[in-house]
């Protein structure tokens, strides 16, 4: 059987993913330091509300709201045992939506990193990392999301870890990282790193790309570092809408829907198939990058130049790709034998 | 190029150790880093000097190249790591025979934030630069801050925060200080991903901290000149 998500990649040149979940369901009252996983089963209505924004703005697929929702996560509010319940609850809402529609919907089933930090450097195991994601795809899978999407990770061995477990849960899977730090994961990956990793995983992924990170410009960067490797499947594009600033005691993102509209076409023109936005995007961005995808023509790949000048500029001057991955060698002493 | 020579510590002379330490602990050697501050302590160093000329030292090495983008968290938590095995053996020598500490730090995510991987890399390279660290966890209200810092007799204030709604409540903690006039008692760093400069300006922070490794760097600084004031 044809994979939902297969099918609409090999009719469309673009998806236009969703935009935030987090910053969103703040927007709609939920308490920092609550888990938002908590409201799939305390507030459906406001988690379906969530959904029909970003499909009623456009969105061909969209997260479901489990980012936290693997055990680690869970266990910080003390529902470390509600890990099957509440993705089960979010999958369903989230068809609900998707099957409402005439057009065809994805429901791509959202997990989010474990945050601890794995073996050797930390103590978390690949047997127990491999645990918690398998218990939670296979959750994802029963509540009938079309595929289950890792993303925001920044170790490699995290990744793998997901991928192994979504080949047990018996699913396809999509998967992103998060280029934070002077154009790497905070771990220390670059883009084409990340082509390489996928490259060796057995069960590949049907997308793979980046999400969050700095702001627009970072992220069609890393997008760029993607294409120049050579990836053998679509590129996904998720970046924030701009940077948060501090106003008044509030936080906003400073990128308007005519940004995320310019973004949203460069990260085509960039190589990304599937597009869509992270923390701060909203509906309205949504709307504007849907407008921009469907009127615009497909350009040729913008210069860093032309991303700088239409978004803004790069939180670092290299990503360690290209000239930049000849790092400055430590002069030292004898190494020990 | 003696590459392959297996290196005996015990037969380096002691200038040649502590740039053999520095090394080892680069590469995050935690048993060879046990082994020379032994060795050192046999030779009658105080434990201070290790401490700093040997250990601080070399993890300055490792701030400075995890700050320029040379190594990334994976190397500096193996060289925290090391260093944390040196520092095992020196802490309670140092304590006994009444050495300078480089200060206390209070750390953790504010109220409404559960995200602590960045938090708990600031502890970590704090303490490898020799500072001791309370580490509250995750998710604390003015009162938990407040309480360590008088409890902990502490120098610093770390507070992090990943979310772009929980950031304001650092402002919350920094006013509740000014307003019991404890604030100026404390030197108090604010960092986590969405923040910048700006920020940690516009709450009344000592500094906002980048990474880690500006961290650390901020936190002697700011500590060397409050000393120069006493």
């Amino acid at each position: 059987m044809t994979n939902a998500l297969q099918a609409m990649l090999s009719e469309r040149d673009w998806i236009l993913a969703d935009g935030a979940t987090g910053t969103n369901l703040f927007n709609m009252g939920l308490s920092s330091g609550d888990a938002p996983e908590l409201w799939n089963v305390e507030e459906p209505e406001k988690i379906k509300a969530l959904y029909s924004g970003a499909v009623d703005a456009g969105s061909d697929l969209f997260l479901t709201n489990t980012f936290g929702g693997n055990a680690s996560r869970l266990k910080l509010h003390d529902a470390q045992n509600r890990v099957r319940e509440l993705n089960i609850a979010a999958a369903h809402l989230a068809r609900d939506i998707a099957d409402a529609e005439d057009r065809p919907v994805i429901v791509a089933g959202s997990v989010g990193p474990t945050g601890e930090i794995m073996e050797p450097m930390g103590s978390l195991t690949h047997a127990i990392a491999v645990e918690m994601f398998h218990e939670q795809a296979a959750a994802l899978k029963e509540g009938g999301v079309d595929v289950v999407w890792v993303e925001t990770i920044s170790a490699a061995e995290e990744f793998l870890a997901a991928a192994e477990a979504f080949k047990l849960a018996d699913i396809d899977w999509c998967g992103t990282m998060s280029f934070d730090t002077a154009g790497r994961t905070m771990m220390g990956l670059t883009s084409s790193d990340l082509v390489d990793l996928v490259a060796k995983i057995e069960n590949q992924p049907l997308a793979f790309g980046a999400n969050c990170g700095v702001g627009a410009s970072d992220l069609l960067r890393t997008v760029q570092g993607f294409s120049a490797r050579g990836p053998v499947v679509p590129l996904i594009s998720k970046g924030n809408a701009g940077i948060p600033k501090f106003h008044d005691g509030h936080i906003h993102y400073d990128g308007t829907p005519e940004l995320m509209a310019d973004y949203a076409c460069l990260a085509r023109d960039s190589g990304a198939t599937i597009i869509g936005g992270c923390c701060g995007t909203t509906p309205e961005h949504l709307k504007a990058m849907r407008e921009a995808l469907e009127t615009r023509e497909k350009g040729p790949r913008p210069s860093l130049e032309t991303i700088t000048e239409r978004l803004g500029g790069f939180s670092s001057a290299g990503d360690g790709t290209g000239e930049d991955a000849a790092k400055p060698e430590r002069t030292r002493r004898r190494r020990r034998g | 190029m003696a590459d392959d020579e297996d290196i005996i510590l015990s037969e380096l002379s002691d200038d040649e150790l502590v740039l053999q330490m520095q090394d080892d602990l680069y590469d995050g050697m935690k048993e060879e880093i046990e082994e020379a501050v032994e060795i050192l302590l046999e030779r009658g160093w105080a434990p201070y000097d290790i401490l700093t000329k040997a250990l601080v030292a070399g993890m300055t090495i490792v701030g400075h190249d995890f700050r320029d983008g040379i190594l990334f968290v994976p190397e500096v938590l193996l060289a925290a790591g090391a260093m944390k095995g040196g520092m095992a053996i020196l802490k309670p020598l140092l304590a006994e025979t009444g050495a300078p500490r480089m200060g206390k730090m209070v750390i953790g995510t504010v109220k409404g934030d559960i995200h602590d991987i960045g938090k708990n890399l600031v502890g970590m390279m704090m303490e490898g630069a020799g500072f001791e660290i309370i580490d509250l966890g995750i998710n604390n209200p003015v009162e938990d801050y407040l309480d360590a810092l008088k409890r902990e007799d502490a120098d610093i204030l770390g507070m992090s925060a990943l979310l772009t709604t929980t950031m304001p409540y650092m402002k919350v903690v920094i006013d509740t200080m000014v307003q019991e006039g404890i604030r100026n008692d404390y030197i108090v760093l604010v960092g986590g991903a969405p923040l910048n400069e700006e920020f940690g300006k516009a709450i009344g922070a000592d500094a906002y901290c980048r990474d880690a490794a500006v961290a650390v760097e901020t936190a002697k600084e700011l500590v060397a000149r409050r000393h120069n004031q006493h």
